[in-house]
């Protein structure tokens, strides 16, 4: 297994467009870093990079390189390997070299120049979100054998997660808002991993003030120890199950 | 030696597979036969675990197949049309090849390297191939790893005549070893000196599974071209 995972490293560590998606986290979170005067500001902005473009580039880049693997999995099914050992080293590999990419574009300035906790919970949240997205990847594009309906499937996920889910939600509240929708706002709020995420660093910048009621509720559920731990735990949920579905249908896919 | 029991297999509401059994001896080599769609294809899938059947089993050596990955290590497989990795060179292929199997290198069987003459490309890449070449690395894959049981389908639909010739060499070679082929093939003319057994697919059923001798007596014709059109007329 480790070495399909080496193949498949080497393979992705050439691609041109994962190196030029290095460069541009590098030079974004530079950027933010060299003009922003204020920390928690430039946290922030990096947070919303980090919440919109590392999901896409994460779910887009994965399926499509799963479509370009097609034959390279092929090869390897009829040589003595498990499949659950083919799939989860390409899974490996994918995940290992958009981490090393993510590790290098924002993790090394933040480390540099940062040296809070705050930012060590956006590199955390921020790596999260990469495994997340590339296992949906995987799982779809497994389930679609059609290359168009795949990368069109991931397309429409990161959508649904990143715009269509918040105004899904926003909708919810204002029918109920006469209601008392404290907590299921942080049920719904754990069913989307981005949402999950953005939470989890919100309350650490104390900008959950800003959300009212519902922030002194998220504050008093996710900001308390086990709650921390149980918000990571769904992001690794999130991770699990995807990942479990995919290799189920993968073990009886037919080639 | 393996052995299909009923096997089944269907891709929507299409039966491409309907209750095969055959049972295949070490040391012969088999021709499967049978028009386009016939199911030939599926069925070598199903034997190297890329098509899971719907029903039935496969034996290898007495032990049935499902689930089971290891004993693809006694397999060798040469596909109708060999994908590879765009990006990677021949000597790259080989060498993960080599790598997963972790074969030590005096056991490798690389006659069909040399014949071919593939160590003057080693260094291009698999893009860059002509459908020919890349049926040979397929060939030198699928013997390569010295495997009991060699599964080639539609071994020579690409290539010249002198490199057909060079595999069918090697074919009849390793079956005299001991080892047992399963060809699929439409051209039956090369088939006549290579094979000892014929299994004709019809529909995805077997319509006759009879040694290359026996089904000369029955049809009373010498050629296999002959022999099977005289039975496609008479069926």
């Amino acid at each position: 297994m480790k070495k399909i995972v080496k193949y498949v490293l080497l393979d992705i560590l050439r691609n041109k467009i994962l190196i030029s998606y290095t460069l541009l986290l590098f030079a974004i979170t530079m950027t933010m870093l060299l003009l922003g005067d204020n920390e928690t500001k430039v946290l922030l902005s990096l947070l919303n990079i980090v919440l919109i473009v590392l999901p896409l580039v994460s779910i887009i880049f994965s399926t499509i390189y799963y479509y370009n693997s097609v034959e390279f999995i092929e090869l390897l099914v009829c040589q003595p390997i498990r499949r659950t050992s083919i799939l989860l080293s390409i899974y490996a590999g994918l995940t290992l070299s958009l981490l090393i990419a993510f590790a290098i574009g924002v993790g090394l300035p933040l480390l540099l120049m940062d040296h809070s906790s705050t930012a060590a919970l956006l590199v955390m949240i921020g790596c999260l979100l990469t495994v997340i997205f590339a296992a949906l990847a995987i799982l779809g594009s497994v389930r679609m054998r059609d290359k168009t309906r795949g990368i069109g499937m991931a397309i429409l996920a990161w959508f649904y997660f990143s715009l269509l889910y918040d105004g899904l939600v926003l909708f919810l509240l204002f029918q109920f808002s006469d209601y008392p929708l404290e907590k299921p706002s942080i049920v719904l709020g754990a069913l989307n991993p981005i949402d999950l995420a953005r939470i989890m660093l919100l309350l650490r910048l104390d900008s959950s003030a800003m959300m009212g009621y519902t922030g002194a509720v998220f504050q008093e559920f996710f900001g308390s120890a086990g709650g921390t731990l149980l918000a990571f735990g769904l992001l690794l949920l999130w991770t699990m199950v995807p990942l479990w579905a995919a290799l189920r249908r993968f073990n009886h896919k037919d080639l | 030696m393996i052995e299909f029991s009923h096997l089944s297999k269907k891709f929507g509401k299409l039966p491409v597979l309907d209750d095969v059994s055959l049972h295949l001896t070490n040391g012969k080599s088999i021709a499967l036969i049978g028009p386009n769609g016939s199911g030939k294809t599926t069925l070598i899938k199903c034997l190297l675990g890329m098509v899971v059947p719907d029903n039935g089993t496969i034996t290898v050596d007495g032990s049935d197949i499902y689930g089971d990955w290891s004993y693809r290590a006694g397999l060798g497989y040469m596909p109708q049309i060999g994908r590879y990795p765009d990006n990677m060179t021949i000597a790259q292929v080989f060498g993960m090849m080599k790598d997963i199997r972790h074969i030590p290198d005096q056991q490798l069987d690389e006659d069909l390297i040399r014949a071919y003459k593939l160590p003057a490309i080693y260094d291009k890449r698999m893009r860059t191939l002509s459908g020919g070449t890349r049926q040979k690395v397929s060939a030198c894959l699928a013997f390569l790893f010295d495997p009991a049981v060699i599964v080639l389908d539609e071994p020579t639909a690409g290539l010249d005549p002198v490199s057909a010739g060079i595999l069918t060499d090697k074919i009849i070679a390793e079956t005299q070893k001991g080892k047992l082929a399963l060809i699929t093939s439409h051209i039956l003319s090369e088939l006549d000196d290579l094979v000892d057994e014929v299994v004709y697919l019809q529909d995805g059923r077997v319509k006759f599974h009879k040694s290359l001798p026996q089904l000369r007596a029955d049809t009373g014709e010498h050629k296999l071209v002959r022999a099977i059109a005289h039975v496609m007329e008479n069926a």
